[in-house]
């Protein structure tokens, strides 16, 4: 049986820089797989729908007449499974994880439109 | 005889990650009885496989808990898989094994945090915590995800490990090591652990046996059951025995995981060095028929898939139970006759995952 067995660890950790980081300052890092959100190249869709029939959760829907696909950010599991299927390599899954919200957030993209900018 | 009091204890308690609720029976300061009710986190999970595809359906499998998720993805595939003879490439058995094993090891250093948090050891909780955010950088290097990994999937994985990041694993497992050495050394000689360890909650092999605990609950009764020598996946090309220790209280089952890990560590030293080169995903045709039971061995034991086919896109049936269901009775056990103090310890050690046990 022992006592003050961290006694070594505190004095060692005494003299070390802290393991937290100042988070709003300096941003996280991300690995080269992390699965943040999903993104489109949405020039290149050509809104066959696979993604939004494969979509576990529905999140995804795609209106071909309009050419327009949107996404419910919420609903979403980053599961890459959208990301697999599509048949154009279109869809891709980006690192950064989507910004905090109040309510549910659908992120609509529209083909042909002035600039591609999406219309939210 | 003095008068008889009942304590409710949970759903909502300090010591609970999750909800589950004990009526506590007690004469002075002894537990007599302590009775249980659970239902506070179902979910409905099984009902969900009459409205997903089997294939979608491993994402909800995944989902039914948040420290052992692979497993759980792993097993359904693993039912679905034999029902329709899918070969599964070696490559992909030795990769779901390595992340099955990496979760075993999160799992148990979770464990051991919030072991340490309900003794009040609070400076070994965040330690063991620490330690287990390595453990998650890998996942999320090699998977994309921290907690649910989303890699597994009928006929294989999605995602394969380069020769690089293989070794970096080991370099990483190497290193965290000599740290865990230093903390389960605290856990093991610790006189103020020992002190709240040794001797509570005992639970003879014979009644180990008799209420059916699985785990290393049952392990840390003298009793070598572990599911991974039935040898799934690639575990029958690997080298180890079940951990097993024989004084059966919250000591003995403490060092069981202690132990695990180190076991699992090996596991992973193996699996890198024998892992074959290939495919690491058999494509099929068809839908599936038939039904079948898995077994598998989880970081809190024994979970059994019953998966129930009918040669549509949709499943007749999915039953899972849980390692955490088979071991509410030997916690039931194990209370009676202890003191009130010590009932966060009991419910500790068999390691509850609630959401599991609910679906």
């Amino acid at each position: 049986m022992t006592v003050l067995h961290f006694s070594t660890y505190v004095i060692k950790k005494l003299f070390q820089k802290p393991a937290t980081h100042l988070y709003p300052i300096k941003k996280q890092k991300f690995f080269e797989r992390t699965r943040g959100h999903v993104a489109i190249d949405i020039d290149a869709c050509i809104f066959c729908g696979m993604c939004s029939r494969k979509c576990p959760t529905g999140a995804i829907g795609v209106d071909r007449t309009a050419k327009q696909w949107d996404i419910e950010r919420l609903k979403c599991i980053q599961c890459s499974c959208c990301v697999e299927v599509c048949p154009k390599k279109c869809l891709s899954m980006e690192n950064a994880y989507t910004a905090p919200s109040e309510g549910s957030v659908k992120d609509v993209f529209h083909a042909r439109v002035p600039d591609n900018q999406p219309d939210r | 005889m003095s008068k008889r009091s009942i304590v409710p204890f949970g759903p909502q308690h300090p010591v609970l990650p999750e909800p589950i609720h004990l009526d506590l029976v007690l004469e002075d300061e002894k537990v007599v009885e302590a009775i249980p009710s659970i239902g506070f986190v179902h979910r409905g999970l099984e009902k969900l496989v009459e409205k997903k595809e089997f294939t979608e359906y491993v994402y909800v499998a995944e989902r039914i808990c948040g420290i052992c998720s692979f497993m759980h993805g792993m097993g359904y595939c693993q039912a679905v898989e034999n029902i329709m003879d899918i070969k599964v490439p070696d490559r992909a058995e030795y990769l779901r094994t390595l992340w099955a094993e990496l979760s075993r090891i999160h799992s148990h250093l979770m464990w051991l945090g919030l072991l340490a948090d309900a003794f009040g050891f609070e400076s070994l909780f965040m330690h063991c915590w620490r330690l287990r955010e390595q453990i998650l950088d890998i996942f999320e290097t090699t998977t994309g995800g921290r907690v649910i990994f989303s890699v597994c999937k009928i006929g294989g994985v999605r995602k394969d490990i380069d020769k690089d990041t293989l070794k970096g694993i080991v370099t990483i497992l190497d290193k965290m090591q000599k740290e865990l050495k230093e903390l389960t050394d605290v856990f093991i000689e610790d006189y103020s652990v020992q002190h709240r360890l040794v001797g509570v909650g005992v639970l003879t092999k014979q009644e180990a046996h008799d209420v059916g605990a699985v785990g290393p609950m049952m392990r840390a009764s003298g009793i070598a059951q572990d599911m991974r020598m039935l040898g799934y996946a690639a575990y029958k090309y690997l080298d180890f025995e079940p951990v097993v220790e024989n004084d059966g209280d919250c000591y003995a089952r403490t060092l069981v995981r202690i132990r695990e890990i180190y076991q699992s560590m090996n596991l992973i030293r193996q699996c890198v060095e024998k892992m074959p080169e290939g495919e690491i995903e058999e494509k099929f045709k068809g839908m599936p028929q038939g039904e079948r039971y898995e077994r598998l061995e989880q970081p809190r034991g024994e979970v059994i898939y019953y998966v129930k086919a009918n040669g549509t896109k949709f499943l007749d049936r999915v039953r899972v139970r849980t390692p955490t269901f088979t071991n509410v009775p030997a916690l039931l056990k194990v209370l009676q006759g202890c003191e009130l103090a010590d009932v966060p310890m009991m419910v500790l050690t068999i390691d509850p995952c609630i959401s599991c046990t609910e679906r």
